[in-house]
């Protein structure tokens, strides 16, 4: 049974500089993709060859003011050898276009399609790209860190309308005296009120 | 509220079954508004909108240990149609809410709502892009119920304060709402000054 | 989904006009024509806010569209506005049937970043380790509750509620809520279990197993439940895997992974227990594993209640959080007396626990699957990115892969198998 970091040797050692030396946190090896395009290979090797049959979890994160301002995360893990594997791979705001992974492990399918509605990345190859958890036609993407948390206003008659929640950047704040609970609640007050 | 019950001021309301009604033997002299209120109320069928974890404590509610039909909601119909209360219970989203709509549209009048639990109330912990904050947006909420999730008491509590509003309503209260159809909003209900809906 | 307008003519006068109007070509497709049915968001089964388009030709499904996300509220992006701690709470929510297992996988995540997984004390562990299981047990019951109600056994769903309603006192004595707990913060627990809980979870063990056994002799050799799951939604060991299925589902098609016996956590490497396989990987297959887990989980908790140190009554008074400034909130009495103490408790509360720059993923075996948490952080007290890696969502992506071939009411039977959550399935 052999320990993650020693997985990521292999790769690396089969990649070459395709991959970045093996970073290593709390036991987890993470390895860094330099070339987005080339990451199904990596993903087919590791599952071929190394024994990494199933695909935890792919995520997305947005690195937001840096350049490239996309990462995708790809949790991998061996029923065999019980080990786990992370890799990286940063991809930049003018393409947001990464291969899918679908052909080597079928789970991406969901995950890459969440990853799309969330954060706005396309996966090229990908059988059936739209959205999961907010319906077809919404507008923004939620997870992008210049999006606020409470939400735009949309309206896409008979399938769905949002409103901002009532939380529009800023902290909490009551007023002492207020008429009822409800002008009382705690909420963010423009400073003239 | 009972401003417009035909007993205010007068007294005690003709519209629950009570002291004013005379038993005569085998009959009983009361008014239509008591005996309609009356069977309405002890006969309140949930249309159970489970969503999330409220759903579970409403389902413990349906249960044995608090038994939900000892107060006369004897099953929870799953079909609007033949259901007299819509109790949401759990988060509901943008995505969800227009199906809540329909479904409380397709409900037969009489017809009540019951909010359970935060969430259905206000929003309740998710102040979000896909919460909508309290299903009032959408519906005419009759009751609140606080709680996250509110205890199977609380929502025990809460179906008694239902049937205590249903006993004092009157036979005319839809009439008011037909009367003016140009004053209400886009979904056909009333609104306030800041919005939210209005009692019928 | 577009609108239609429906137009009320006479039935007779539509059916012959349309005759009158089709060729014979266009009645053989009319004869061949599928229909498509919508299993709306809110249908009687109890298993949440779950769509699933089906096209079937007949009564047999021939494509299925499932469509998740009306439970999506948020929780990803609440929880980069949130301390590690406040976050707590909206955990509870995602498998909303074992709140305190999603807890305890949510803080081992934290405490993994900051490295201080090796420090939580003994009986900290093992009073997590008992809540995993009781939440383990409580959400088996309801999850074969639910299923049996939907193939038609009513009994048993009312059975399983009273006894998770025991639980449900447990855990209310346990942490002051029925469920939705919030009970363990970064670095240990709220506190400890009150005097008597202990002994109130031995007698528990002792009725459940024969609640169990009822519900067996209810179920596992009855005619109509074995025609209604056996060899119903068979899932092969190498899909299994492809589709990245974990827990119960994964164990039914034959696949030995559970990350309690492959990657161990918390005390679970010192505690003797057997993890059921199934073999064919049909409904049935999984029932009888979620059984058989629930008896292996009775058996954990037995062992637990033996070894746990400090015994019942913690007369040695044996800690269950750390007793670091930094991570828990130190005892009330020193806050408002000591300078360190009101410090300690001011940062922590108001900026959240310090975590280091880094990644982690950590997954635990929950009820549903594998529940991961991704927390990449920057430094601070809230994370950069926090992804919740739900087993539901990932379970419910093999639905349009399993459901064609089947008939219509082996959907229900196929849902209830899953056993899915639809508050984890949408976080």
């Amino acid at each position: 049974m052999a320990t993650p970091i020693e997985f990521a040797n292999q790769l690396r050692e089969k990649f070459g500089e395709l991959l970045s030396a093996p970073v290593e946190f709390r036991g987890e090896a993470t390895l860094t993709v330099s070339d987005p395009g080339r990451i199904v290979e990596v993903c087919q090797f590791a599952k071929g060859t190394l024994g990494f049959d199933m695909l935890l979890d792919l995520s997305s994160i947005d690195n937001y003011g840096e350049d490239p301002r996309w990462t995708v995360v790809y949790e991998l893990y061996g029923t065999g050898h019980h080990a786990h594997l992370r890799l990286k791979t940063s991809v930049g705001e003018e393409s947001s276009e990464v291969p899918t992974v679908c052909g080597v492990w079928r789970t991406a399918d969901w995950h890459e399609r969440e990853v799309y509605d969330m954060m706005g990345i396309r996966f090229s190859g990908h059988p059936d790209l739209r959205r999961i958890l907010m319906w077809d036609g919404y507008p923004y993407f939620p997870l992008r860190k210049d999006f606020p948390l409470a939400g735009k206003p949309t309206e896409l008659p008979e399938v769905a309308f949002t409103r901002s929640a009532p939380l529009e950047g800023g902290p909490f704040v009551t007023v002492a005296g207020g008429k009822d609970a409800i002008a009382r609640e705690p909420r963010v007050r423009n400073p003239e009120e | 509220m009972d401003v417009s019950s035909p007993a205010s001021g007068r007294g005690p309301s003709t519209a629950e079954f009570g002291y004013n009604s005379k038993i005569e033997g085998e009959v009983v002299h009361t008014t239509v508004d008591a005996a309609l209120n009356w069977f309405r109320k002890n006969s309140l069928w949930p249309m159970p909108m489970g969503l999330a974890c409220c759903g579970i404590e409403l389902m413990a509610v349906g249960a044995s240990r608090f038994d939900i039909s000892r107060f006369g909601s004897e099953v929870m119909r799953f079909s609007p149609r033949q259901s007299d209360v819509m109790i949401v219970a759990g988060t509901v989203t943008y995505k969800m809410a227009l199906a809540v709509r329909r479904i409380y549209e397709q409900m037969a009048e009489p017809k009540w709502v019951i909010a359970m639990g935060a969430c259905a109330s206000t929003g309740g912990m998710y102040r979000s892009y896909a919460v909508l904050q309290g299903v009032d947006n959408i519906l005419p909420v009759d009751v609140y119920v606080a709680g996250c999730p509110p205890r199977p008491e609380a929502l025990l509590d809460a179906l008694i304060r239902l049937q205590n509003k249903v006993g004092k309503e009157t036979i005319t209260r839809d009439l008011k709402r037909d009367a003016a159809p140009e004053k209400y909003g886009s979904l056909g209900i009333e609104l306030g000054e800041r919005g939210e809906v209005l009692q019928r | 989904m577009a609108t239609q307008t429906i137009e009320f003519k006479d039935p007779a006068a539509r059916a012959s006009a349309a005759v009158a109007a089709a060729s014979d070509d266009d009645i053989q497709d009319l004869k061949g024509d599928k229909l498509v049915l919508n299993m709306g968001p809110s249908h009687p089964s109890t298993h949440g806010v779950l769509r699933i388009l089906v096209e079937m030709d007949g009564e047999t499904i021939t494509k299925a569209i499932p469509d998740v996300g009306y439970l999506h509220r948020g929780d990803e992006k609440i929880a980069e506005n949130m301390t590690y701690n406040q976050f707590v709470p909206y955990t509870d929510r995602l498998d909303y049937l074992a709140p305190l297992a999603n807890n305890v996988a949510y803080v081992l995540a934290v405490e993994k970043l900051m490295g201080i997984d090796g420090a939580i004390p003994p009986r900290g562990q093992y009073l997590r380790v008992i809540c995993c299981e009781l939440a383990r047990i409580s959400a088996h019951l309801l999850g074969l509750g639910a299923f049996a109600m939907d193939v038609g056994a009513l009994t048993v769903f009312l059975h399983t509620f009273t006894e998770r309603e025991k639980i449900y006192n447990l855990c209310e004595s346990l942490t002051g809520a029925r469920f939705t707990t919030s009970y363990t913060r970064v670095g240990g627990l709220t506190r400890d279990c009150p005097p008597g809980w202990i002994q109130a979870v031995r007698k528990f063990l002792d009725e459940v197993v024969l609640n169990i056994a009822e519900s067996e002799t209810l179920l596992t050799r009855n005619r109509i439940f074995v025609d209604r799951t056996r060899d119903v939604g068979v899932i092969s060991r190498q899909l299994a895997i492809d589709y990245g299925l974990t827990g119960p589902n994964l164990r039914g098609s034959g696949v030995d992974y559970d990350v309690r016996k492959a990657n161990p956590y918390l005390v679970y490497k010192d505690l003797e227990f057997d993890v059921p396989v199934g073999s064919v990987g049909d409904c049935y297959d999984r029932y009888l594993v979620r059984m058989e887990e629930m008896r292996q989980s009775v058996r954990i908790l037995r062992q637990c209640l033996d070894r746990i140190p400090g015994g019942a009554d913690n007369a040695s008074r044996e800690p269950v959080s750390i007793q670091d400034g930094k991570v828990t909130l130190p005892p009330k009495t020193k806050v408002l007396t000591g300078m360190e103490e009101l410090i300690h408790q001011f940062m922590i509360v108001t900026q959240g626990v310090n975590a280091p720059p880094g990644e982690v993923y950590f997954g635990a075996e929950n009820p549903k699957g594998e529940l991961g948490f991704y927390i990449h952080s920057r430094g601070g007290g809230t994370p950069y990115r926090l992804k919740i890696r739900a087993p539901s969502f990932v379970n419910l992506g093999i639905l349009p892969e399993v459901l064609p071939g089947h008939m219509m009411s082996d959907i229900v039977s196929i849902l209830g198998s899953f056993d899915f959550v639809m508050g984890e399935c949408d976080r």
